[in-house]
């Protein structure tokens, strides 16, 4: 579905990403851990195609096609999807609006009939019940006065609503409750299937005992330091990332 | 001396025309407007069009209008063709309540006034002079839209020929919105449109201008309405301005509110090469409340200059303003909002907030909000913004399917929402909405 090689991107003349190469298969989870700044939401967002950040050498196939040359609409409407770590808030713009013109946009582009509001009202009555979405929330202005983990929920109803092919999940689980992160992580599950993909990143073990990955990268300095199983996740909660950070140094220093 | 020549030369089309307009009319009205007119006209011709060095008129140059040869509307035909061309633009809410205005003159034929209550006395102005309420009439015209000082309310009042008349006796309440549709058509016309309410006590009304016109030629629409307010009355006021591109509108509202009145205006200014929109409200006796909102949306080609006076002069008084635009291409706005404050006029809470969204680098806007305050115990803020569309914003739309100019579109809406929100006539709402939405070409966005 998705293959990255050796992907270099720099953001105001600042290399971020030194190197990526990650390939993604149908019906895969992936986790990316890593340190703080060290490149995850950059490749999220190169991901998506977020206009600030230069890919300056290696390239994206997704689905046979150059992601690259794709526009962000475009990549939406094939079916990349990012939640982002910091959802971004619309004034005047209520939920309701921005799913339904998004969902139709991607209908027409299957060459689908658009919903009209009260078809529509009825799928996303459906889709918020699988995040356990208040729907009060529908008419408010996009993310606007939600509280954090209110935002991210909001995001993983974009989700539902949309049906990605690759989700790209930054920090989804930063900021939620035990109980929400449980809630969360279900609903994600739920839209699993074996001809879609999901990229996690995450700073924390928790989430992934709910949504159990088949790899798990680290990610240091802008390049993937190490791959590994779910139980790679479980060596980085007990040993932390100094000893990735110091084996990263020797191979960048031999 | 030269610009003395200049000068005359400009007002002489209008001297003309105020000669013209005398002999038609003479007979017709009573004396004192006669004495009005001629009283309007003198100092018209003492003001003549105001000069860009005058603090009022920095940065809105009229010279265009000054030296244009428009043509009275008695010497335009085609009235009635006019009037069904544009029938379309009588909003649905409004069908049965809508006075029709061609070139200035009312025209009954075209209007239809069957949803208003008996009670409710709603004219044309020419009418309204020859009826009871010609009394009335002379009390109130021009009382509040002063002439000494403002060279268009003066213009304006010395052509007081046509217009319209709404009367709300003690008590009554009209449900259905009172449309006012003025329409230039048929000529490089000049129209004095003359608007005169007085609500009484307790009554309620929704009033609704709307100015419309061809877009192939200018025309020149000079408009002053009077509102008198009374204790405890409302009154909502909507105002759409969507002259045809080449036209020319200025216009003076001015509004008295007594003791618990309420006022509540959205201003809508979408069309005119130029506009100029002076508004002033003033809270007279204590508890009144007024919301001033506006929303100016421009593109190359467009002036919109927006000057506001919100004047306290009675303690417990509340005053909101919200002004939102949206400039795009080579156009400019203007936004001048006064609040004065008297110093009788304690517990006064005053609100002013101008917005705008620059669509383009090329657009310009000067804002100015001035606060005067001479009371000691009130609360009063004003803050002015100008600002782009969000990159981030825009990504994260992209990042949902939407096309730049949708996400672009989406956004503006978003924008203009919290003005566009607050309008309780459907159509007018749902009018903006779709403007906004088609602003930039994108096929149509349905955000229902
Ligand atoms: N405009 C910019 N100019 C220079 N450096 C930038 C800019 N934007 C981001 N960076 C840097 O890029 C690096 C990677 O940031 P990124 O957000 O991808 O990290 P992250 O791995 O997602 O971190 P976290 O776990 O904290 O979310 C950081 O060091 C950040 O400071
Ligand atoms: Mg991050």
């Amino acid at each position: 579905m998705l293959e990255i090689r050796n992907l270099h991107a720099t953001i105001d003349d600042q290399e971020i990403l030194r190197g990526i190469d990650l390939k993604v298969s149908a019906g895969e989870v992936h986790a990316i851990m890593g340190p703080n700044g060290s490149g995850k939401s950059t490749l999220a967002k190169v991901l998506a195609g977020h206009p600030a950040y230069e890919v300056t050498e290696g390239e994206i196939i997704y689905e046979g096609k150059n992601l690259l040359e794709m526009d962000p609409d475009e990549r939406a409407r094939e079916g990349v999807f990012m939640a982002f770590q910091y959802p971004v808030e619309v004034p005047g713009v209520s939920n309701a609006q921005l799913l339904r013109l998004a969902y139709n946009e991607k209908r027409k582009h299957q060459g689908l009939e658009e919903l009209d509001p009260l078809e529509f009202k009825e799928l996303l009555a459906e889709r918020a019940k699988l995040v356990d979405m208040d729907l009060s929330f529908m008419s408010r202005s996009v993310n606007e006065g939600f509280s954090g983990g209110e935002k991210k929920r909001n995001e993983i109803l974009q989700m539902a609503v949309l049906e990605p092919k690759l989700a790209i999940l930054d920090e989804t689980d930063s900021g939620l409750d035990i109980d929400a992160l449980r809630i969360v992580a279900d609903g994600v599950n739920k839209l699993r299937r074996p001809d879609n993909a999901i990229i996690l990143v995450t700073h924390y073990q928790r989430i992934l005992n709910y949504i159990i990955p088949d790899y798990v990268h680290v990610l240091y300095r802008g390049r993937i330091v190490r791959s590994g199983g779910k139980e790679l996740a479980l060596e980085l909660e007990e040993k932390g990332y100094d000893w990735i950070k110091s084996e990263a140094g020797v191979t960048a220093s031999a | 001396m030269m610009t003395q020549a200049t000068e005359a030369k400009e007002t002489g089309l209008y001297l003309e025309a105020y000669e013209q307009l005398r002999q038609r009319t003479a007979s017709e009205v009573p004396s004192w407007l006669d004495r009005l007119r001629a009283e309007a006209l003198e100092k018209f011709s003492e003001l003549g069009f105001p000069a860009p060095t005058l603090e009022e008129w920095r940065y809105t140059n009229v010279a265009p209008i000054a030296k244009a040869r428009f043509v009275p509307s008695w010497t335009v035909d085609g009235a009635e063709e006019a009037g069904r061309r544009w029938a379309d633009r009588v909003y649905e809410e409004a069908r049965s309540s809508v006075l029709v205005f061609v070139n200035g003159r009312f025209r009954s034929d075209l209007s239809s006034l069957a949803a208003l209550p008996r009670e409710a006395v709603v004219l044309g102005l020419a009418d309204a002079l020859r009826s009871e309420h010609q009394k009335m009439i002379g009390e109130r015209l021009a009382r509040g839209a002063a002439f000494d000082r403002q060279h268009f309310a003066a213009l304006n009042t010395a052509f007081i020929a046509d217009g319209a008349f709404v009367y709300l006796p003690r008590g009554v309440r009209v449900e259905a919105p009172i449309q006012l549709l003025f329409i230039s058509d048929s000529g490089p016309v000049m129209s004095f449109p003359r608007v005169l309410v007085v609500a009484e006590r307790e009554s309620e009304a929704t009033l609704i201008e709307r100015y419309v016109g061809a877009a192939d030629q200018p025309y020149f629409t000079d408009a002053v309405v009077e509102i008198y307010i009374d204790e405890n009355a409302h009154l909502e006021h909507y105002k759409v301005q969507e002259e045809g591109v080449q036209g020319f509108h200025v216009a003076t509202t001015w509004v008295e509110l007594k003791r618990a009145a309420r006022y509540h205006s959205t201003t809508v200014t979408l069309g005119a090469q130029l506009a100029r929109h002076n508004i002033a409200a003033i809270l007279t006796e204590e508890g009144g409340e007024c919301r001033v909102d506006g929303l100016y949306m421009v593109d190359t080609g467009q002036h919109a200059d927006t000057h506001s006076l919100i004047e306290h002069r009675a303690p417990r008084c509340t005053s909101f303003q919200l002004y939102k635009g949206i400039l795009d291409g080579r156009s400019r706005g203007v936004f001048n909002g006064r609040i004065y404050v008297h110093r009788e006029a304690q517990q006064t809470d005053a609100y002013q907030t101008n917005r705008n969204l620059m669509l383009s680098n090329e657009a310009r806007v000067d804002t100015k909000p001035q606060l005067e305050i001479f009371a000691d115990d009130v609360k009063c803020s004003h803050g002015a913004t100008v600002g782009q569309l969000e990159e981030e914003e825009l990504f994260y739309l992209r990042t949902r399917g939407l096309s730049f100019e949708k996400a672009r579109n989406l956004l503006t809406y978003g924008f203009a929402e919290e003005v566009v929100e607050k309008i309780a006539v459907d159509s007018i709402r749902e009018q903006l909405n779709e403007v906004i939405l088609n602003r930039l070409h994108a096929t149509a966005l349905d955000v229902r």
